[in-house]
């Protein structure tokens, strides 16, 4: 499996502060194309801040300073002349909590069509059904899409959430803890629909879920108060990680 | 059990039961509230009482007449509405973009948009009477008179008490009304919708268009309801600006003078020549004013109740 | 496991910005930024104007030949063989501009106004907000708005026609119109905003507070005079100061009601002329330009400048008030 992986996304020597807080020291992190990596690691290490860096989510938080490198294909993200707008669309991300807009189902799933100028209702009408499939969310609300996005259950929300983010055809997709809110069922679902996207996308999750890290991606990342104590495959880091803090926590020591 | 006398611990419950019944404040205290209610009842009865007999179809759609004895006030009614809604057309965008840029424009920290909150608040204080000062002396009598001189050659057009420095003054007077109810309806969205927004790749313009607008539009209409509402009843920013006793025609111009509610009961009732034989049509006028007042502020609550409801969707 | 077959191409469309929506998005921003400026424009504009349709009265010459700040505040001579007084004559052979008439008129209204509405609306406010069942609380709130929402044009002829005959058979005075006519209606118009600020202080008390006396064993008469009372008292008195300002700067009530007569006397039976009153009265005659102008335009000033402390100050210390309310509340 490993000699067909590109580097999808990769980051360099990375430091983030807020204000006087340096929240990543030095971080080196390699993304590869078409897999589920996971980032874990106890509250407040900073995986949620690692992966908003990778789609500029931190731009507008007062006071927020990268230093390093993060690229996406080889090309740095954070150089002045690259257009944050364009970028986001290459890069989707899902939150930890849904967050569908006050409009209706179709509404939803086509802003970021809109917002990019499409307006032939027949391109919007296909991308919105092929996002909805996509997210295994077009059964149940392909009769419904005029109803308002808000009376979907919170696992419906999230799908939609996640069909919403698919619909601009991103390249990298960004989940941050995204079956955390959910009962066990709607959080199966989830994890069957990251399994089969990974086919077509490349995917970053945090998750506080051990399990579910271990379940799902391929490779996983472990941080700690900041810094990324050890990066590998999966199984390897479940199973005999090389550091002891990595063993700690994934045996349950800490958390 | 039935035997057990009542002294003791069980006894000074009761004691104080006794004393809490009359204890001084709360009776005081309800007494006072009981008064404030009924003072609004007593002037709001005395006005129906006073006004609804001549509140007819008639009177509302007809002009005064026989040195407003008798008649109507449509023209008042007509002036107030055209005033409210040039008002309205000047207020509404300018609070709407002024509420914007404070939320989703300006930096926190910097000078400009302190300088701006505390220029709103403070605009929010000025006595209704220094606007209206500030619209005879700005509006009319420099703006005006500056117009006249580039564009009429002179002529006296625009440097004239008008019903157009009238409704820009009380857009002056009510623009606090509505930045903060706007404000009120845009704090009310999670930043989570914000950042779906933006992480879709949508400029900060796009997303204030598209997600911000349409749920504050409540909010907003509240805002604009209320400004409607306060415009219409004041009086002091209107008397020198354009606001006339008795003219024989309807305002149709931006710059023509007009009729209107309030100002009008002020004149019927200081400087009418037979107290007696206008009081009729005065009530009346009263009474349709504050019928418009309160209509509109129970509309406004109307609205304001409706975007609770979706907010806790 | 079902099989997600896409329907759509596979060709992948990239969705980068367009240059339109880059230029509106800047545009919007000017736009908008704009109109922020427009807002402070407006207050600054007010203040500058008004300022300087007032200033010549202390500086220009050909005003000094008419009024002086001194003259406006010490006794003038009037009509031979009278003591030298106050007294406000604009229009007449020999002008003369005395304030104190006019500050005296407007402290007097507001002074009756305050002593009229504050026992009511804080007592309103204290039982709303401690001994008030649900039920009755929920009727006082649209009671306070709707004597709120009455337009104080509306006050004002209901104090012209109704109250000032019923207070004259009441105390038998010599005018209908005078300051306590005019300051009791100004109080109704008062009582919204001390009412509505003082409910907000007397809410502002921590619960922790309330719920230690009553553990104790505390009637709720106990709990707020012990507790209540003195934790919410700045904010009842800032309560006070905005009714204050409310009070003074209102123009339509006093209009129609004091009497307009600018004599110096103390008592409150008699009739006033208070400074936003004279203001109205006589901008609509006065001349555009002349010494006269400038001195209404003063008198704008002062009731701006007062108003504006005492709105800030009151502010300031809301401001925190409410800090602490949603501190509280968390």
């Amino acid at each position: 499996m490993t000699d067909a992986l590109t580097v999808k996304m990769r980051a360099r020597k990375l430091n983030f502060c807020y204000g006087d807080n340096h929240v990543l020291h030095d971080v080196d992190f390699d993304i590869y194309s078409h897999t589920v990596t996971a980032l874990i690691g106890p509250s407040g290490c900073g995986k949620t801040t690692f992966l908003r860096t990778l789609n500029r989510m931190n731009d507008q938080v007062v006071g927020a300073k990268l230093d390093g490198e993060v690229s996406i294909d080889g090309e740095d993200i954070y150089r002045p002349s690259v257009d944050v707008t364009a970028l986001r669309r290459r890069i989707g991300m899902v939150f930890q909590k849904s967050n569908p807009f006050q409009k209706s189902i179709y509404e939803n799933v086509a802003f970021g069509l809109r917002i990019a100028g499409v307006k032939d209702r027949r391109i919007l009408d296909e991308t919105v059904e092929d996002s909805l499939r996509l997210s295994a969310l077009w059964d149940e609300v392909k009769d419904q899409l005029d109803k308002p996005a808000l009376m979907l259950s919170g696992g419906q929300q999230q799908r939609l959430c996640i069909a919403r983010a698919l619909a601009v055809r991103p390249e990298v997709l960004l989940m941050d803890e995204p079956a955390s809110a959910l009962d066990p069922i709607s959080t199966a679902k989830i994890e069957e629909l990251i399994e089969d996207l990974k086919l077509r996308y490349t995917i970053v999750i945090v998750t506080h879920n051990m399990q579910q890290a271990a379940r799902i991606s391929q490779f996983t990342g472990f941080f700690y108060m900041g810094d990324l104590i050890e990066f590998g495959q999966t199984a390897k880091i479940f199973t005999t990680p090389t550091q002891k803090r990595t063993e700690d926590y994934v045996t349950g020591r800490f958390g | 059990m039935a035997n057990m006398q009542a002294h003791g611990p069980v006894a000074l419950v009761q004691r104080r039961r006794w004393r809490r019944l009359f204890s001084p404040l709360p009776l005081i205290t309800g007494f006072l509230t009981l008064c404030v209610v009924l003072m609004l009842v007593v002037i709001l009865w005395n006005i129906v009482a006073g006004g609804v007999g001549r509140l007819t179809w008639e009177f509302l759609t007809t002009a005064p007449s026989q040195g407003m004895t008798a008649g109507g006030i449509f023209p008042a009614i007509f002036g107030t509405v055209f005033l409210v809604i040039l008002m309205t057309i000047a207020v509404i965008p300018l609070g709407v973009a002024t509420a914007v840029y404070l939320r989703y424009y300006a930096r926190p920290d910097a000078w400009f948009s302190r300088a701006v909150q505390i220029a709103v608040k403070n605009l929010a204080g000025v006595p209704s009477i220094v606007i209206g000062l500030f619209g005879l002396g700005f509006f009319v009598q420099f703006v005006g008179v500056g117009i006249d001189k580039s564009f009429f050659g002179g002529e006296v057009t625009m440097g004239q008490p008008a019903i157009l420095w009238a409704s820009l003054t009380l857009a002056l007077l009510t623009l606090p009304v509505v930045i903060i109810s706007t404000e009120e309806a845009m704090r009310a969205i999670p930043t989570d919708y914000l950042e779906a927004s933006y992480a879709l790749g949508a400029t900060r313009w796009q997303t204030i268009r598209r997600v911000v607008l349409p749920s504050s539009m409540t909010g907003i209409l509240t805002g604009g309801i209320l400004a409607v509402s306060r415009g219409a009843g004041e009086v002091a920013p209107i008397m020198f600006t354009g606001a006339a006793y008795f003219l024989p025609y309807l305002p149709t111009k931006l710059n023509d003078q007009f009729m209107e509610l309030g100002y009008h009961v002020y004149v019927l009732s200081t400087q009418s020549p037979d107290v007696d034989a206008t009081l009729p049509l005065l009530y009346s006028t009263v009474l349709v004013l504050l019928l418009l007042t309160f209509a509109l502020n129970a509309l406004a609550v109307v609205v304001r109740a409706r975007l609770r409801v979706r907010q806790a969707v | 496991m079902p099989v997600i077959t896409p329907h759509v191409s596979r060709t992948r469309p990239s969705y980068g910005l367009r240059p339109a929506d880059r230029r509106r998005d800047r545009i919007m921003k000017y736009v908008i930024t704009g109109s922020g400026f427009a807002a402070i424009l407006a207050i600054i504009l007010i203040f500058v104007f008004i300022g300087k349709e007032a200033l010549p009265v202390l500086t220009s010459p050909e005003v000094h030949q008419e009024v002086t700040l001194s003259k406006m505040v010490t006794p003038l001579e009037g009509r031979a063989g009278k003591p030298k007084a106050y007294i406000w004559q604009p229009v007449s052979q020999v002008p003369k501009y005395s304030l104190p008439p006019l500050v005296l008129g407007s402290l007097k209204a507001t002074l009756v106004a305050l002593l009229f509405a504050t026992p009511f609306a804080i007592g309103a406010a204290i039982y709303s907000s401690e001994f008030a069942p649900r039920r009755a609380r929920e009727l006082i709130k649209p009671v306070i708005e709707m004597l709120a929402g009455i337009p104080s044009v509306v006050l004002g002829f209901f104090a012209l026609i109704v109250l000032a005959g019923w207070l004259k058979d009441l105390f038998d005075w010599k005018y209908r119109l005078n300051a306590t006519t005019a300051g009791i209606a100004l109080g109704v118009a008062a009582i919204p905003i001390i009412y509505t600020v003082a409910e907000e202080a007397l809410r502002a008390v921590p619960r922790q507070y309330r719920e230690a006396a009553q553990a104790l064993g505390a009637t709720p008469w106990q709990v707020a005079r012990s507790v209540v009372l003195p934790s919410a008292a700045p904010g009842i008195f800032a309560a006070i100061a905005l009714g204050f300002g409310r009070a003074i700067g209102e123009t339509m009530i006093v209009l129609m009601a004091s009497g307009n007569a600018a004599t110096w006397s103390w008592s409150l039976g008699d009739s006033v002329r208070t400074m936003s009153a004279t203001v109205a009265a006589e901008m609509a005659e006065v001349v555009h330009g002349s010494a006269h102008y400038n001195v209404l335009f003063f008198i704008g000033a002062l009731l701006f400048v007062v108003t504006f402390l005492i709105n800030f100050l009151g502010e300031l210390y809301i401001g925190r008030l409410r800090r602490r309310l949603t501190g509280s509340a968390a």
